[in-house]
């Protein structure tokens, strides 16, 4: 045995697992994770997985902490190594102190050799060799008895994990004997010669009260259910699929006509990310709530059709689960690098509406608001979400919905309002002054209402000119709505102890910066905060930033996007925000924060910090 | 050239079945060239949809960009119509009609808009077999940009500008077969004698509707070079037989074929009516129309008429199983979950 200090921690601490993609690792992992939460701790699970299928590196980060802050954390104090491919990198990343689990059939390679952390072997193959003929099972329950393992390392309580096989295969009994009886071969195993061993404990709280885990990707693909959508036009990429799945899983569930057995959706999957929002964008000018999830290639070649969305004012609602790039960059790696493409997407002068959600409750919710929004602003609404909360599971309040909402279908004139309409209707005629005209939808009225629709320049009346003041008239029309939008999209969340200098960040930043700032604030460098949740700007963000001196602004790309959005929108003096960027694909954490605040606050002049 | 169009009708003008008059089905004055086959194609969909007693505003007009994708302003004026963007008339065609399978659905395009830019989108459009009815107005050229070639100029065919093609050229029926079209044909601007039933067989038609029709460039590939020319196709036209389209209820007023006419029955009982000629061939058979086609090619001629038709094959709505009341009348009562799944729902994500 070693002699150094063992890290000791109750709920609070990070377990990285190390495994090969395609193995079977992934229902382990997030079997240990929901555990966890049925614990009552509050569990963040980070998984980092490769562009491919079968036989490359895969890891699961979980991180535990009963105090709530649940954004990445640096360090490993636990790692389960079952992958020889990164056993080298693994075993030298874990954190002094810590414990390195591993699959002691095969003897540690010699150059293997740490004196301050503690090596834990469990046999994990030849306990599989010993219990299962089957190779397939031999896999699969190699995973599950280092989950029972650590059960035990840990000091979890174990009718918990027999309670989650039960339920996770009600359906399917006869797996779960097997189950525990590997969950049971592990535990045993650690306990026999592992006792006290472990200074890592996972004991029973009650901070998670009635919130949920689930996959913000899943989140939207329900909240377009609840919205209302229709029709859904896609093409696969990651990390959007998944959203689009999660529709179709909820449509099977819940709108499936009773009676004749028939669909009340329609999902088209397309020929490529054009097509996926030309139908969405036809669906949508015929009167149906349509959308489309897509990640920042998708955006590229949606670029053309979101302008012509924005000229021929066309309700659109596009879900951008932002990933590494730009190009193809890192698929699998998460940044929140779409936000000027996404905020200017086309040629010409347009700007777009942007969502911004922190967690899957608040993908569930802009997802419902943000179709309302395309249709009462008559104009492509974008929710800039990215894969961290796509496809991770978070912790967050309960999914809510009030039954008395109505969806808001904006300035639609139905057959009764035409019939009654004496004057001449104009399909861009700003009659009530917010910029936002009426519209028709085709097959209406047989006499009344029809109108050619096109992204060439046209009239108040729909009709094609090329007489350059009547264009400019109706471009700065646009600007009208562009203003009435500003005070339609969420508000910013501020928490304010009036202090002259602020934070501001957005998205899945949010965990770690308030963790950062309630770090700060221990070394008596408390910051207001900001999270910003849409586009255009409203006053709030305005004056926030009027407010304090010195800002700070946290994002997860290379070129401070949001800094640019701010500077460009509302002509702040660039000089007044520093830039806090992380964009190596990994999630933001608040020690990355924390010491880049710091660096930058103690060099006056030098502003930008990169890491 | 006209800058106005007349309002006056005739007070006593012909109304049809469901009490328009022709005019109701027309559109503003077409801005194209004088003389241009698009022309002539556009007035035989007014005289098609009048003659099949379509109400005007149940129909919906999509089309890309080009000269083609113009006309939809010069007909069925009391439709909606969406003039979208280069090649992507097949996406937003595919999203209207998700939206609401009651309407009926015309696609515009030209040779430029479907078969180089919009070839995928052609492509998978004809796959899906949306319903509605997809129209090139194919004049081997790009028109609107002044007549460089396009995708359908046949090999050795010159424009006005004067050098022969090189590239070979595609043959959308061919491609619309292949890729599964249950309708496909091919007119000339020119005739519409032929067109005009072949519109009425593809408005019947339950599914994708492909028609091909040579349309002359008046202005850049009207020359004696070019085989899209007036002058050319006239002296080249191959039909696949005189074609006749028989309504339902008016098919006990027919003579019975007294073996020289061929008949196609389509979705509703309707009837294409053929005389007979050399190339007859059974219309139902992919296989023989493929065959046909390349074989009036190496007579050097351009097959025309209906050339493929199968009433049988699902459409979009019913390969994917959509309720049959249009999606965009659902209300949030049919399309929410409500609040009462919200205790469920959430006990699943604990």
């Amino acid at each position: 045995m070693t002699t150094h200090n063992n890290i000791k921690a109750t709920n609070d601490f990070v377990i990285r697992f190390a495994n090969i993609n395609g193995s079977g690792s992934a229902s382990a992992n997030n079997l240990f994770t929901k555990v966890v939460f049925r614990l009552g701790i509050p569990v963040s699970a980070k998984n980092i997985f490769p562009s491919n299928i079968q036989g490359l590196p895969t890891w699961f980060e979980v991180r535990i902490n009963e105090d709530g802050y649940l954004g990445r954390r640096e360090g490993y104090d636990f790692i389960v190594a079952t992958n020889g491919q990164t056993e080298q990198k693994d075993y030298h990343e874990l954190l002094p102190g810590g414990y390195y689990f591993y699959d002691s059939s095969r003897k540690l390679p010699d150059n293997l050799k740490r004196t301050d952390i503690t090596e834990i072997g469990v046999p994990l193959t030849n306990i599989c060799n010993e219990n299962y003929t089957d190779p397939r099972l031999r896999q699969i329950f190699k995973n599950i008895i280092y989950v029972g393992a650590i059960a035990y390392l840990f000091d979890m309580d174990f009718s918990v994990f027999e309670d989650s096989i039960k339920s996770q295969f009600a359906k399917k009994e006869k797996l779960i004997a097997p189950n525990i009886k590997a969950l049971r071969l592990g535990y045993d195993y650690a306990e026999a010669h592992y006792a006290h061993v472990c200074g890592l404990k996972i004991h029973r709280r009650d901070c998670i009260k009635d919130k949920i885990m689930m996959e913000g990707n899943a989140a939207t693909g329900l909240g377009a259910v609840f919205g209302g959508a229709t029709v859904a036009g896609w093409y696969p990429i990651t990390p959007s699929t998944s959203v689009i799945e999660a529709f179709e899983m909820y449509c099977k569930k819940f709108r499936v006509d009773e009676e004749s057995g028939k669909n009340k959706f329609a999902i088209v999957q397309a020929e490529d990310e054009l097509a996926a929002i030309g139908i969405v964008i036809g669906a949508t000018w015929n009167g149906a709530r349509a959308f489309t999830a897509t990640s920042g290639p998708g955006v590229s070649l949606m670029s053309e059709f979101l302008g012509l969305a924005y000229f021929a004012e066309i309700p659109v609602f596009l879900a951008d689960i932002q990933r590494s790039g730009p190009s193809t960059g890192m698929p699998t790696r998460t940044q929140q690098s779409d936000m000027l493409a996404a905020a200017y997407a086309s040629h010409g002068d347009t700007k777009h509406v942007l969502l911004i959600p922190s967690d899957p409750k608040e993908c569930f919710e802009m997802t419902v608001t943000g179709l309302d929004l395309a249709e009462r602003l008559q104009t492509p609404v974008i929710m800039m979400s990215d894969l961290d909360l796509g496809m991770n599971i978070h912790v967050c309040d309960p999914i809510e919905w009030d039954d008395n909402r109505l969806y808001d279908r904006g300035k639609v004139l139905d057959q009764s309002a035409l019939e009654e309409k004496q004057e001449r209707w104009g399909r861009y005629l700003d009659v009530d002054g917010d910029g936002i005209p009426y519209r028709t939808i085709p097959g209406t009225h047989p006499k009344k209402g029809a109108f050619f629709t096109r992204g060439s320049s046209h009239d108040e009346y729909a009709v094609y000119t090329e007489d350059g003041t009547v264009y400019a008239k109706g471009m700065e029309r646009l600007l009208v709505k562009w203003d009435t939008a500003k005070t339609l999209v969420p508000k910013p969340i501020i928490k304010s102890n009036n202090k002259s200098s602020a934070i501001i960040y957005y998205g899945t930043s949010a965990s770690a910066s308030q963790e950062a700032n309630d770090m700060l604030a221990s070394k008596g460098h408390q910051f207001d905060e900001m999270c910003i949740k849409s586009f255009p700007f409203g006053k709030e963000v305005e004056d926030f930033i009027q407010s304090h001196d010195t800002i700070y602004v946290i994002e997860q790309n290379r070129d401070a996007q949001m800094k640019t959005l701010m500077v460009n929108e509302l002509g702040i003096d660039p000089n007044k925000f520093n830039e806090i960027l992380n964009f190596d694909g990994m999630p933001i954490t608040a020690m990355y924060i924390v010491d880049n605040i710091l660096k930058s606050s103690n060099q006056s002049e030098s502003l930008k910090v990169v890491k | 050239m006209s800058y106005l169009k007349s309002s006056f009708r005739h007070p006593n003008a012909k109304v049809n079945d469901i009490g328009f008059t022709k005019k109701d089905y027309e559109g503003a004055l077409s801005t194209l060239c004088a003389g241009c086959g698009h022309d002539s194609i556009s007035a035989a969909i007014v005289e098609s949809y009048f003659a099949m007693n379509i109400e005007p505003h149940k129909v919906a007009k999509i089309s890309g960009i080009g000269c083609s994708s113009k006309t939809p302003t010069y007909f069925l004026g009391k439709a909606h119509g969406f003039n979208s963007v280069h090649g992507r008339m097949p996406s937003v065609a595919t999203g209207a009609n998700m939206a609401n399978r009651d309407l009926q659905y015309i696609g515009v395009s030209g040779d430029g808009d479907t078969a180089s830019i919009g070839m995928g989108q052609f492509a998978h459009i004809v796959r899906r077999n949306l319903n509605i009815i997809y129209i090139v107005m194919n004049n081997g050229c790009y028109g609107l940009t002044k007549g460089q070639d396009s995708a359908t100029t046949d090999i050795g065919s010159a424009s006005k500008k004067g050098a022969p093609n090189q590239f070979s050229s595609i043959d959308l029926c061919q491609m619309a077969l292949q890729l599964g079209a249950g309708y496909v044909a091919r007119s000339f601007s020119g005739d519409k004698n032929q067109l005009v039933p072949l519109i009425k067989g593809a408005i019947e038609h339950q599914g994708f509707a492909f028609i091909d029709v040579i349309s002359p460039c008046v202005t850049f590939n009207n020359t004696a070079s070019s085989t899209k020319g007036y002058e050319y196709v006239r002296d080249h036209l191959e039909a696949t037989g005189t074609i006749d389209f028989v309504p339902h209820r008016q098919e006990l007023k027919i003579k019975q074929p007294d073996g020289t006419s061929k008949e196609v029955e389509l979705h509703d009982g309707s009837k294409l009516v053929l005389q007979k000629n050399k190339n007859d061939y059974d219309l139902t058979s992919k296989r023989e129309a493929m065959n046909n086609i390349e074989s009036v090619r190496e007579q050097e001629k351009i097959l025309t008429g209906l050339i493929y038709a199968n009433k049988d094959l699902p459409d979009t709505h019913q390969k994917i199983n959509t309720v049959s009341k249009p999606l965009n009348s659902l209300n949030k009562d049919e399309l929410c979950p409500g609040s009462g799944i919200l205790d469920a729902l959430n006990a699943g994500f604990r």
